[in-house]
């Protein structure tokens, strides 16, 4: 993780050395002072009380506070969270699919779907869920909402994430796929989706961090997850803020064990499939998918899966990057080959069943551009 | 159409917007300064900087937004008495903007740790056989390609700014859109639909033209190589 990071800066000669040791003794003091001016603050607020004394830490940390509020808080999330998980990856994998399949209309609907709950905010949808539920009658009507709201956002989210899998795979293997006679349905289905399916495996599991913080969400509508029964216990005691440290400890370590898993699997995942495995930072909500996860894979100079040729990603999306017609239209950054027809969008490509739409664009601009300005 | 009118006129739902627009964008400026600072400590050669801007990343990048904000008011203004200003609403206001721009610059700093991670080794390599310094690599070869390279995830973040904003319901914000919308809907049930359709489609129309201005910004600027 840190290797693209320190390339930054060689070994340090004697007279590096001895400037890192006196900024790094400066900016230790700097850090020393932040921790005690909190320490300072925590022990004696103004006009508060002594927040260090265990007399408020030790409700928040005794056996009753464990099984009385902690630990039905926890199973409370744990419950929405993996209920969520299961039902957003079903969700993305079929929208997903349905983004890519032949039918115009079937596209034209997921997509519609997708990019709403990619856009409304995860708490306005368990608001709206919480009330309706709450008005037809349905028994725990906070928790339903709960796992509605996460479904339709991570289910969204994971269906791009399918959908840029498929797209971010070489082009090379749907033109062997329909070379090999494949419909292009089939092509879909048994070439590219399981081999976007791993790719897309590690942000799959960031995406599941998002799900378990977002759970969190639920307080607000009366759902009784950890953070809402943490508060409830230091509403009896008048010490939220130990509580809600205690709280904050929990989610952290779960997440940050997840967010472990999430980052050693991209090296794992790397030889088995011909997809893009790095992940980003931020889920992808941006319309029209909006990613450098490509130019950070041709950075990097990984291992070919199955011992195959170079890998070659597009460096440009056309819009929604993803639909499988565009495959003619896609820029290779590197292994770039001048005399392909590709390299020359004015080329009349010969018309082929699945390209259902007219030249259209074309091309995003002269034949140099699209050599990648090598 | 009569009923649905008059929900606009008995509630200020641009207003309510408008409060969001605010959080975010306070929280987008706090958050940028704060993550580029971030960033900084975290790519440079003394490490007591680096491990604090990991540590801090980790913390927030693995801690719910919801309990940053209630720990904001019910801890930090509640216990430990930190406020911004004596009138209650500013001093929420301000308390989840604090809450949003912490928990945004460790996103806003794992953006642009992805930008540079665009730039290949070569480069660096490249500026070490120069014989350039740290700085000298970073500020005129290494950031100016990683922050071209970082503006797909950064325009996702600022996406997720957007619709965090909301979270400050959490915060006592009891004039942003989630708030007034949970209202609205306890007052007039029977338009449950409608109302929740106003405030989707608000967010839809903010949130679009950033997506298509995020993409065609990151396909402009890429280095292509």
């Amino acid at each position: 993780m840190n290797e693209s990071t320190s390339v930054l800066f060689d070994q340090p000669g004697p007279r590096g050395r001895r400037r890192i040791r006196m900024f790094n003794a400066v900016a230790s003091l700097l850090l020393v002072a932040l921790a005690v001016f909190v320490i300072l603050r925590l022990h004696n607020p103004p006009d508060g009380e002594n927040q260090l004394s265990w007399e408020l830490w030790k409700p928040a940390l005794d056996r009753e506070a464990w099984t009385d509020f902690y630990l039905p808080g926890l199973w409370m999330t744990v419950k929405a969270a993996v209920v969520a998980v299961v039902g957003s990856i079903v969700f993305g994998i079929v929208f997903g699919i349905g983004r890519l399949v032949p039918n115009m209309l079937v596209r034209a609907v997921s997509a519609v779907i997708v990019e709403f709950f990619r856009a409304v905010p995860e708490l306005l949808l368990m608001v709206f869920f919480w009330r309706w539920f709450a008005f037809a009658g349905l028994s725990s009507p906070s928790y339903w909402a709960v796992v509605g709201g996460l479904v339709l956002y991570n289910g969204s989210v994971i269906a791009e994430l399918v959908r840029s899998g498929v797209g971010n795979l070489p082009h090379g293997q749907r033109e062997a796929a329909l070379a090999l006679g494949l419909s292009p349905m089939q092509s879909l289905m048994t070439v590219e989706v399981p081999q976007a399916l791993i790719a897309m495996l590690p942000a799959t599991i960031t995406q599941l961090v998002v799900v378990l913080k977002d759970t969190a969400l639920g307080s607000i509508i009366m759902y009784t997850d950890l953070l809402q029964e943490s508060r409830r216990l230091g509403a009896m005691y008048f010490n939220i803020l130990q509580t809600l440290v205690v709280a904050g400890i929990i989610y952290f370590v779960l997440d940050w064990l997840l967010s472990r898993l999430a980052e050693r699997m991209p090296a794992l995942m790397k030889g088995r499939t011909y997809g893009n495995t790095v992940t980003e930072p931020t889920a992808p909500i941006a319309i029209m998918d909006a990613t450098n996860a490509n130019q950070i894979a041709d950075a990097q100079e990984g291992e070919r899966p199955y011992g195959g040729a170079d890998r070659q990603f597009p460096d440009h999306y056309h819009g929604s990057n993803a639909t499988t017609d565009h495959w003619q239209h896609a820029h290779y950054s590197h292994g770039h080959d001048r005399n392909h027809p590709v390299s020359h969008p004015q080329h009349p490509f010969p018309k082929l069943p699945i390209d259902r739409r007219e030249t259209g664009k074309g091309s995003d601009g002269s034949p140099d551009d699209s050599a990648g300005a090598v | 159409m009569e009923a649905f009118l008059d929900l606009f006129r008995e509630y200020d739902i641009p207003g309510a917007f408008w409060v969001n627009i605010q959080l975010t964008f306070w929280g987008a400026v706090i958050s940028l300064l704060l993550g580029v600072i971030l960033v900084m400590m975290r790519i440079c050669p003394v490490s007591s900087l680096r491990g604090f801007a990991t540590a801090y990343v980790e913390f927030f990048k693995n801690m719910p937004l919801t309990i940053i904000m209630v720990f904001m008011v019910l801890g930090m203004f509640g216990q430990l008495k930190l406020s911004f200003s004596d009138d209650f609403d500013i001093n929420f206001f301000w308390l989840a903007v604090t809450g949003l721009a912490l928990y945004t610059a460790s996103f806003v700093c794992e953006s642009l740790r992805s930008g540079i991670n665009t730039v290949p080794m070569g480069q660096a390599e490249a500026c070490r056989a120069l014989g350039l310094s740290f700085w000298q690599s970073a500020s005129q070869v290494i950031l100016p390609q990683a922050f071209r390279g970082s503006v797909a995830p950064m325009g996702n973040t600022l996406i997720a700014l957007i619709k965090n904003s909301t979270v400050a319901a959490a915060a006592s914000v009891t004039t942003e859109t989630s708030s007034v919308m949970s209202d609205m809907i306890e007052f007039h049930a029977s338009q449950i639909l409608q109302i929740f359709f106003i405030f989707a489609l608000g967010y839809v129309i903010l949130i679009i033209p950033i997506g298509l201005l995020t993409t065609y910004l990151s396909n402009r600027l890429a280095v292509r190589r």
